[in-house]
C-alpha cells in the first residue's frame, strides 16, 4: 500500500495540493477497509479454509500470528503517516530555541513534551546533546528532552491504541512525562555537569542552523511520511515479527496460570524484575507490545507489563555505549539509575490502583 | 565545489552520501567529497540531527534524505 502510494505521489507531483489530498483520502479509506476486514478474513482463513480448531493451541497460536502482523503493520502504517506529516512542522532546532533561556523546572516541563512531538531518533541523542549543551541549554533539562524521545513514541502510541485502548495509552503518556520530568529535574538539581565530557561545553556551535521544515509545501509533507513509514518498517520488522512470534507462542502454548503464578498481582518483586529484565534488552516498542499483549491475555498486571515496557525502550545497553561519547561513566549509571527508579514507582502505582 | 556529508555512519548518511554523488554525476559538476563522523565536528556545524549535508562550508540540510532529484535542484541552484 504504502509503496504504491510513493509511486502516485511522485506521478502525480505537478497537479499540485488537491490531488496529493486526494491520494490521502483514498489510502485512508483503502486502510480502514484493511483494518476492518482483517479480524474476519483471517478467522475464516485459519478456521474454515485451513480447517484449524480456533479454541486449539495451534489455531489459536496461528491466528494470534497473523492477524497481529497485519493489524500492527496497520497500525504502524497510519500513525507513523499522520505524525510524520504533523511532526515535519517541528524541527529539533525550534525545540532548542524554545528551551533556550528556560529555567529548571519549567524548563523540563517543556523539554519532556517537546520531545514528544520533535522529530527525533535515538542515533542523534549525541550530536543533539551537544548541540543543547553547547548552547546553553541545563544538563537536566536536556536529560527531560532526551529521556521522553525514546519513551513516548509515535510507535508506542500506536500500538498502545491499537491493542488496549485509551485509557491505558492516556496512563502510559501520562506517566512516561512525568518520569522525564522528575528523573531531568533531580539529575539538574545533582549538578553533575563535572561528568559530563569536558569537550562538549567547549564545542563552538558556529553554522547556521537551517530550519528542515520551513518551507514545505503539503506535498512533500506527505512525501516525507511516505518515506518514514517505509524507512522505520524496514528497520523494525524483525522485532515486529519475533515479537509477534514469542507472543504467539505464549498464547497457544504457555499454560493460562503459568506466568500469573510467577509474575502475577500477588507477587511483590514483579515490576522490580520487570525494570531489571527490561533494562539491558534492546527492543522497540513494535518487538515489545505484542509480547505485552499476550502476556496481558495471560493475567499479568498493567503495571508491571508497562514498566517492563518502559525499561526497554527507554534504557538500553546500545544507547548507554552511544552516550559515553558525551557522558562520563557516573554520570549514565546516575540517568539509568534515575529513569529506572521512576519506571519502577510507576509500574507499582499502577499495579495498586489498577 | 566542496560537498561533506555529516553523520556517525548510519544507514541515513550512506543513503544520502550515494544520492549526493548520483545527483553530482547528474549534473556533471567538479566536486569533491568528504564524509564527517566526529560527532564533535558535527555538532560544530550546529547540525542535531543527523544526516547533515554541507555545501562549501554551509550547511544546506539536515535532519532527513532529500531524494536524488530534490538533490540535482539543490545542488543545481548554486
Amino acid at each position: 500500500m504504502t509503496h504504491q502510494t510513493a509511486t502516485w505521489t511522485q506521478r502525480l507531483r505537478p497537479r499540485g495540493d488537491r490531488a496529493q489530498w486526494g491520494l490521502v483520502a483514498a489510502a485512508s479509506l483503502v486502510w480502514f477497509v484493511l483494518y476492518s476486514v482483517n479480524e474476519p478474513f483471517w478467522t475464516w482463513l485459519v478456521g474454515g479454509v485451513a480447517g484449524l480448531d480456533l479454541a486449539s493451541r495451534l489455531g489459536s497460536g496461528v491466528l494470534f500470528f497473523f492477524y497481529d502482523s497485519v493489524k500492527i503493520l496497520l497500525l504502524l502504517t497510519g500513525v507513523i503517516f499522520v505524525v510524520t506529516v504533523l511532526r515535519s512542522f517541528m524541527s529539533i532546532e525550534r525545540t532548542r530555541a524554545l528551551l533556550g533561556g528556560k529555567r529548571e523546572g519549567v524548563g523540563n516541563v517543556l523539554a519532556a513534551s517537546l520531545g514528544v512531538v520533535t522529530p527525533f531518533c535515538s542515533c542523534s541523542a549525541v550530536p543533539a546533546f551537544i548541540g543543547f549543551v553547547a548552547a546553553g541549554v541545563p544538563l537536566g533539562v536536556t536529560m527531560s528532552f532526551l529521556i521522553a524521545s525514546p519513551l513516548i513514541n509515535e510507535i508506542a502510541i500506536a500500538l498502545l491504541l491499537g491493542l488496549f485502548g485509551p485509557g491505558p495509552t492516556a496512563l502510559y503518556v501520562a506517566s512516561g512525562l512525568v518520569i522525564a520530568i522528575v528523573a531531568g529535574f533531580v539529575i539538574g538539581r545533582l549538578k553533575l555537569e563535572r561528568w559530563v565530557e569536558p569537550f562538549v561545553f567547549e564545542t563552538k556551535v558556529r553554522g547556521r542552523a537551517v530550519r528542515p521544515g520551513a518551507k514545505l509545501s503539503w506535498g512533500d509533507r506527505f512525501e516525507l511520511g511516505v518515506e518514514e513509514v517505509k524507512a522505520i518498517v524496514r528497520r523494525i520488522w524483525p522485532y515486529l515479527l519475533v515479537g509477534i512470534g514469542l507472543g504467539a507462542v505464549i498464547h497457544g502454548w504457555a499454560p493460562a496460570d503459568f506466568f500469573a503464578t510467577y509474575a502475577g498481582r500477588d507477587n511483590p518483586f514483579g515490576p522490580l524484575l520487570a525494570v531489571l529484565i527490561g533494562i539491558p534488552l534492546y527492543s522497540n516498542a513494535a518487538g515489545i507490545l505484542p509480547l505485552v499483549e499476550a502476556l496481558y491475555a495471560k493475567g499479568l498486571p498493567m503495571g508491571t507489563l508497562l514498566a517492563f515496557m518502559m525499561a526497554t525502550v527507554a534504557l538500553s545497553l546500545p544507547e548507554m555505549i552511544i552516550l559515553r561519547r558525551v557522558l562520563k561513566p557516573q554520570l549514565i549509571a546516575v540517568f539509568v539509575g534515575v529513569t529506572a527508579a521512576g519506571i519502577l514507582a510507576t509500574g507499582y502505582l499502577f499495579n495498586a490502583i489498577l | 565545489m566542496d560537498i561533506l556529508i555529516l553523520g556517525s555512519g548510519c544507514a541515513n548518511c550512506n543513503t544520502l552520501e550515494q544520492r549526493a554523488k548520483d545527483a553530482v554525476a547528474q549534473l556533471g559538476l567538479d566536486a569533491t567529497f568528504g564524509h564527517v563522523r566526529d560527532v564533535a565536528e558535527i555538532a560544530s556545524y550546529g547540525v542535531m540531527k543527523t544526516p547533515g549535508l554541507v555545501i562549501d562550508d554551509e550547511v544546506v540540510l539536515s535532519g532527513h534524505v532529500p531524494t536524488t532529484t530534490q538533490l540535482v535542484e539543490l545542488l543545481g541552484r548554486r
